[in-house]
């Protein structure tokens, strides 16, 4: 179940050299506009053809330049999840869900269109023309068309672009489900550090058409040497929590390597898995336990790294009970702590610096 | 009925223009979608050269046309004598060279219909349709055919209504023989050069004018079902 990706090719504005394997579940590839994403994903679909390179898919080569392969779109049973949707305007529905359908191979196992439909919320859909749908429809349609051809990896790329911000809301515990519950390598290209922390397992960060870091996501997100080239504002690393228990006065308690975490209303039934995006500049360091404070959240751990920036702030990696936290603090404040690796300090996290589109499914 | 209306020469006529605008049009459409994919959609040397052959016969005067034709497909043309000897298919004087000139003729304005349609689908449609594991030909069968459809029949009805008004290149080419090539507009120009004629000429003038304007007005309302197609209303 992986994906493996070599290839070299030169384009007007960049050189791409990069290779990378994506395992089960979702990769992402991140990096600014123009890195060469698109590109990348163009040739595992096929439809760009690199000037080098070696796409394996589930064992079956894709693209080998050096012994001359090269399947074309149609037979590599790759699905691609455009930007535009790019739905057939003639058909329904249901015959755009059906299109690839048909014409994967009958004895493959694969999702039906029952499942498809009811997992993306799309029944009552199914007869309309694409022109009447909304944008997120249009997604959700696109989806479900190309997980239903049956692919061996499934290929997004940028989906959310083109949509509102509630537009994103809505799609995005669809992508979830899709991660969870079919068990399809997908490779999901993106700008946004909000989508890739929230739906990525793996990351792979592209910078200038090369392939700068990859990993599982917990350890990219919270690596700080890797924070200034994602965004120092957008930093943050994630931390694997379930829900305990919702609380009277609104809030919901979160079981956390960390300890207890208290954040808004989570709606979602106690036992739930969730991945909760903290960012950098919403953590504060205290090397006594603060006392007196309005934030709920004060949890002990230990500086496992500092990393100094060109400007006045420092990177500094916590480890609290083994899960690792981002906090972005000024070089004068850790020096004034004397924050150093392996020294015992709290993090301080206030509950509602945590924005619900920071959690996510986990 | 139309047939007491008309005396049988005009009737004759009209019904002859009917026959060679239809197979003039059914026997060169498949080549018109071809050449209209081509020229939309491929990039391949010669291209310019293939879409100035295409529109010549639009320019030139039509006598040319006809004479260039008779040179080619007449008995004594190459291409002509070749297919008299393989295929016993005549042209010179017979209803199939009328139909072949009223193609030539129309060929221009039937390729320019479908390219334009063509051109109108976007080729991000058909990427997508090949992902989904949809073969060259399949996709062009199930996307791409289905979006161009009313384009085509645009296509063939202006072609159609060209090839019934087809005149100086049938003329030139297969002369004017009442029931073999004598075609409406031959018809209503012999009937002007005798006198007292006049009366009959009018009355294939009035049919003239009448399909001339339902092929434009049907070619008018296909072209809009084509954006509407294509926008997915």
């Amino acid at each position: 179940m992986t994906l493996e990706v070599r290839l070299t090719h030169r384009l007007p504005g960049v050189a791409l050299d990069l290779a990378f394997d994506a395992p089960a579940g979702l990769t992402t590839l991140f990096g600014r506009s123009g890195a060469g994403k698109t590109t990348v994903v163009n040739a595992v679909a096929g439809l760009l053809r690199p000037d080098a390179g070696r796409i394996v898919a589930e064992g079956t080569v894709l693209l080998d330049t050096d012994s001359g392969i090269c399947l074309p779109p149609h037979r590599r049973r790759v699905g691609y999840v455009f930007q535009d949707a790019r739905l057939f305007p003639h058909l329904t529905v249901r015959q755009n869900l059906l299109y690839g359908n048909r014409l994967a191979p009958v004895d493959e196992p694969g999702a039906t269109l029952d499942r498809i439909v009811e997992l993306l919320g799309i029944g009552p859909l199914l007869d309309r023309r694409p022109g009447a749908l909304s944008g997120g429809e249009k997604s959700r349609v696109a989806l479900g068309r190309a997980i239903l051809a049956k692919p061996r990896v499934l290929l997004m790329d940028e989906p959310l672009a083109a949509l509102d911000e509630a537009r994103k809301a809505e799609i995005l515990p669809y992508l979830e489900r899709l991660r969870d519950e079919i068990g399809l390598p997908m490779l999901y290209v993106s700008h946004s550090l909000a989508e890739v922390a929230r739906l990525a397992t793996t990351i792979v960060l592209i910078e200038a058409g090369r392939c700068t870091a990859a990993g599982p996501a917990a350890n990219i997100l919270s690596d700080p040497a890797l924070a200034p080239g994602m965004g120092l504002r957008e930093a943050g690393a994630i931390l694997p929590a379930r829900v305990a228990a919702q609380e009277d006065d609104g809030l919901t308690r979160l079981d956390t390597a960390a300890g207890p975490v208290w954040l808004p209303r989570v709606p979602a039934t106690p036992g739930t898995a969730l991945r909760v995006r903290i960012l950098a500049q919403d953590v504060m360091i205290a090397t006594r336990r603060p006392e007196a404070l309005s934030a709920l959240n004060v949890l002990p751990g230990r500086v496992v790294a500092l990393r100094e920036g060109e400007g006045p702030g420092v990177m500094v990696q916590l480890s609290l009970g083994g899960a690792p936290i981002l906090a972005r603090i000024t070089r004068r404040s850790a020096a004034a702590l004397g924050l150093a690796p392996g020294r015992e300090v709290y993090a301080v996290l206030k509950a509602v610096s945590v924005a619900a589109e920071s959690i996510g499914g986990g | 009925m139309l047939t007491d209306w008309l005396s049988p020469d005009e009737w004759r006529a009209v019904a002859l223009s009917l026959r060679v605008s239809f197979w003039a049009v059914a026997a060169s459409l498949p080549l018109g979608i071809f050449t209209a994919y081509a020229l939309a959609r491929w990039r391949f040397p010669g291209r310019q050269l293939v879409n100035g052959i295409v529109h010549l016969p639009l320019i030139l005067p039509p006598v040319v046309t006809g004479y260039l034709l008779l040179l080619t497909f007449g008995r004594t043309g190459t291409v002509g004598r070749f297919l008299d000897e393989w295929f016993g298919l005549v042209f010179a004087f017979r209803w199939t060279g009328a139909a072949l000139a009223a193609a030539v003729m129309a060929f221009p304005l039937m390729v320019r219909a479908i390219r334009l349609a063509i051109e109108a689908v976007d080729p991000k449609l058909e990427e997508a349709a090949s992902t989904l594991g949809a073969g060259p030909v399949r996709v062009f069968a199930t996307v791409t055919l289905p979006l161009i459809l009313p384009g085509i029949l645009a296509g063939a009805i202006l072609a159609f209504a060209k090839a019934m008004g087809e005149f100086g290149a049938t003329i030139t080419f297969v002369s004017n023989i009442p029931g073999q090539t004598q075609t409406l507009p031959s018809a209503i120009y012999a009937f002007l050069q005798v006198p007292g004629g006049e009366p009959q000429a009018a009355r294939l003038v009035l049919i003239a004018v009448a399909v001339a304007m339902a092929a434009l007005l049907a070619s008018e309302w296909l072209g809009r079902a084509v954006a509407r197609r294509i926008a997915g209303r």
